[in-house]
């Protein structure tokens, strides 16, 4: 809790560079990201990443060995070194995803699965070979696995995220064409957009924003930081702006903790905090996003059910009402019952909340329906009857098997749609089953 | 019948096209006047949809050419419209009705440069005039298969073209969308763009269509609709594959031959 409380005072300035640095790489990640996940090639993003390792530990050994020789003095971990040997294996690893794809019988996801597992079984040999290798400098290589952020200096972090920085700002140049080839690829090449070039371009974005991102979280979990925080914004919003400034706080949150992981346990790899507190906020947006979260989405089968129980109470007084041809008596919970069976209990309930809602009126032990409980339990037994005759008339379904039909219909039928039914069948009188159509005003 | 216009609005040469070496359009040669509505019917796999996504070079023709108002496609791009086919796209896409049609004007933009007032205020032109400018905000996820498809219309028409290019316009829409479609693209029609629609029924195309191209893996026909529906042209194009045709196309495709000899 300590190093929390020092963490966030961000006294040091080591912790202000490596958290600024940390969200960076967080942002950028996920504001590319919002564009592979929208294009769904969420797992191009990840064989991309697992495309790195290879070209990391090339690029290491290259430097190393020119180092030996006495070429260069730069140390085989740059930073620089590194984006240039991952940038060149991705890249290589892509092409080779297209040209399997489009020149064999292999399918897409089966050339991006071969190409992931090859390109990443090659790299974890070479990491071996530096691992048992005499380099001086091979210590600390393997935190690419699973990311580590104390392993970089607070100068490294600063480039990356600059690196990211100019990610969000060529992707936000480029938005309205992302937008469009993301949505509908033909259409955008129809309307003269340069669709080869800007597929190259989103490319690179990808590719770029998985390496500067492959520091903080790692090959493995890279396309975590990448795919997920697009994936927990979709939830919230309909509008696309307002998706990627989503995802881009879900990432810069990511990246902060990521940084903080690193400050209060510095050997440990930094990656999988990274990845849970990401799918935290996935978990979060899939449960309790309004309406596409599963408890919104439960209330509202909830309220559909309890409308659908009011409804079917008010329905049933109305039709004892027709029978007696009064629509204001008293009745009791037996009478309700024998017109329409259901629990006990569920109906004392639905009552005692109509009631409540202005629909029934209680008198001693019986139940009467008010002005509005009448016009309501009218309007349900009109659709019903509406709905009846047009299945028996449009849709040529035999009068004796429309009432369930119509015992569901009944409830969901809009204004605009029962205006449109009484206008189409010419405001019908009588419904299959003789009985009168109660009307709007009546 | 091959019923040849001068100064056409399109003209197709000799095409064909292959997908995985297998050709699907052989030989396709007409022409087309300007300011007319044109069907592309056929039965299904007749190579319809092919042949208008070549037109607008979004398959490549393995010989022959394209050529729009006597021009090469490249040169006339800002002057075509697209309407494809509505389950082309994922409509859960997180636009609203506006953004969609918004698109429209992407290309008249040019790169990096945002829509600006004049844009949107042509796009919710368009959008009132297929009739649903209180759906504007709407997530486009949320209308219905009819209001879907006059979102695309209204996206085409915010393109300001002269041809206009549309994949099965009237499929999944209700009676009232299709009429509204019709209407438009006759207005269309009297300010002079040429539409050239991909359409599979029958009934309604001798009411729609001024001039109807038959399609059946070759050309059958093309024309005026009145002399191009008759029993005989008809029975050709859909009395059946030929099947020989078919047979070589497919014997290209396994013996991985070119469709031309160079």
């Amino acid at each position: 809790m300590n190093s929390l409380i020092e963490f966030l005072t961000f006294d040091d300035p080591g912790v202000r560079a490596v958290s600024l640095g940390a969200m960076l790489l967080g942002i950028g990640a996920a504001v590319v990201g919002c564009f592979t996940f929208l294009r769904k090639r969420a797992l191009v993003g990840d064989a991309v990443a697992h495309a790195v390792l290879p070209g990391v530990c090339l690029a290491f050994i290259l430097v190393d060995f020119m180092g030996s020789l006495g070429w260069t003095d730069i140390s085989p971990k740059h930073p620089l070194a590194l984006i240039v040997g991952a940038f060149v294996s991705s890249w290589i690893s892509l092409r080779l995803i297209d040209y399997i794809s489009f020149k064999s019988r292999i399918k897409e996801d089966t050339a991006i699965g071969l190409v992931l597992s090859v390109f990443f079984g090659i790299g974890i040999l070479l990491l071996t070979l530096i691992q048992h290798g005499s380099s001086a400098e091979k210590a600390g290589l393997n935190s690419i696995l699973f990311g580590r952020i104390a392993a970089l200096t607070a100068g490294d972090v600063l480039l990356f995220g600059a690196v990211a920085t100019v990610l969000v700002f060529i992707t936000l140049m480029l938005y309205k064409e992302f937008q469009l080839m993301s949505f509908d690829e033909e259409f955008a090449a129809v309307t003269g957009l340069p669709v080869r070039r800007l597929e190259l371009t989103l490319t690179t974005l990808t590719v770029l924003a998985v390496i500067v991102a492959i520091q903080a979280v790692g090959v493995v979990m890279t396309a975590a930081i990448l795919i997920t925080p697009p994936a927990a914004a979709r939830y919230w919003t309909e509008r696309l702006p307002v998706m990627i400034l989503l995802a881009a706080l879900f990432g810069a949150l990511a990246g902060l903790t990521g940084a903080y992981a690193s400050f209060a346990a510095p050997r440990a790899p930094t990656g999988p905090w990274i990845v849970i507190v990401l799918t935290g906020f996935a978990i979060l947006s899939v449960l309790f996003a309004p309406r596409r979260g599963a408890l919104a989405r439960q209330l509202r089968q909830r309220r559909n059910a309890g409308r659908i129980r009011h409804e079917n109470i008010l329905k049933a007084l109305f039709h004892l009402g027709e029978q007696d041809d009064d629509f204001y008596a008293a009745r009791s919970s037996d009478d309700i019952l024998a017109r329409r069976p259901m629990d006990g209990t569920v109906l004392r309930r639905g009552l005692e909340q109509l009631r409540r809602h202005g629909y029934v009126r209680r008198e001693g032990a019986a139940w009467a329906l008010t002005a509005e409980g009448r016009m309501r339990g009218a309007r349900i037994t009109r659709l019903h009857r509406l709905w009846e005759v047009y299945l028996t008339q449009y849709v040529g379904i035999a009068p004796d098997h429309v009432h369930d039909d119509a015992e569901t219909i009944e409830h969901i039928l809009t204004p605009e749609l029962e205006h449109e039914l009484e206008a189409l069948l010419d405001h019908p009188q009588i419904d299959p089953h003789a009985r009168v159509i109660p009307q709007k005003h009546g | 019948m091959n019923v040849a216009v001068d100064n056409p609005a399109l003209e197709i040469h000799d095409l064909t096209i292959s997908y995985n070496r297998r050709p699907v359009l052989w030989d396709v040669d007409l022409t087309i006047p300007e300011g007319a509505i044109v069907g592309v019917i056929g039965p299904n796999g007749a190579g319809k949809t092919t042949l208008i996504k070549a037109v607008m070079g979004l398959v490549p023709a393995g010989s022959g050419y394209v050529q729009i108002y006597g021009r090469p496609l490249d040169e006339v791009r800002e002057r075509i419209s697209y309407v494809p086919q509505r389950e082309s796209v994922d409509w859960d896409f997180p636009a609203s009705a506006r953004d969609v049609v918004l698109m429209g004007r992407y290309g008249k933009l040019g790169l990096f440069r945002r829509p600006r007032r004049a844009d949107r205020d042509k796009a919710d032109e368009c959008l009132h005039r297929v009739g649903i400018e209180h759906l504007g905000d709407r997530q486009i996820s949320q209308l219905s298969g009819g209001q879907q498809q006059r979102v695309f219309l209204a996206r085409a028409l915010a393109q300001d073209a002269d041809f206009y290019i549309m994949d099965e316009p009237f499929t999944g829409v209700d009676a009232a969308t299709e009429a509204a479609i019709v209407e438009i693209l006759r207005g269309m029609r009297a300010r002079g763009r040429t539409i050239l629609a991909v359409h599979h029924d029958l009934q309604s195309a001798l009411d729609y269509f001024d001039w109807v191209v038959l399609l059946n893996m070759r050309l059958v026909a093309s024309g005026p609709a009145d002399k191009v529906f008759t029993a005989e042209l008809l029975q050709k194009t859909y009395g059946g594959k030929l099947t020989l045709l078919s047979k070589v196309g497919n014997l290209l495709q396994k013996e991985e031959f070119p469709t031309r000899e160079t």
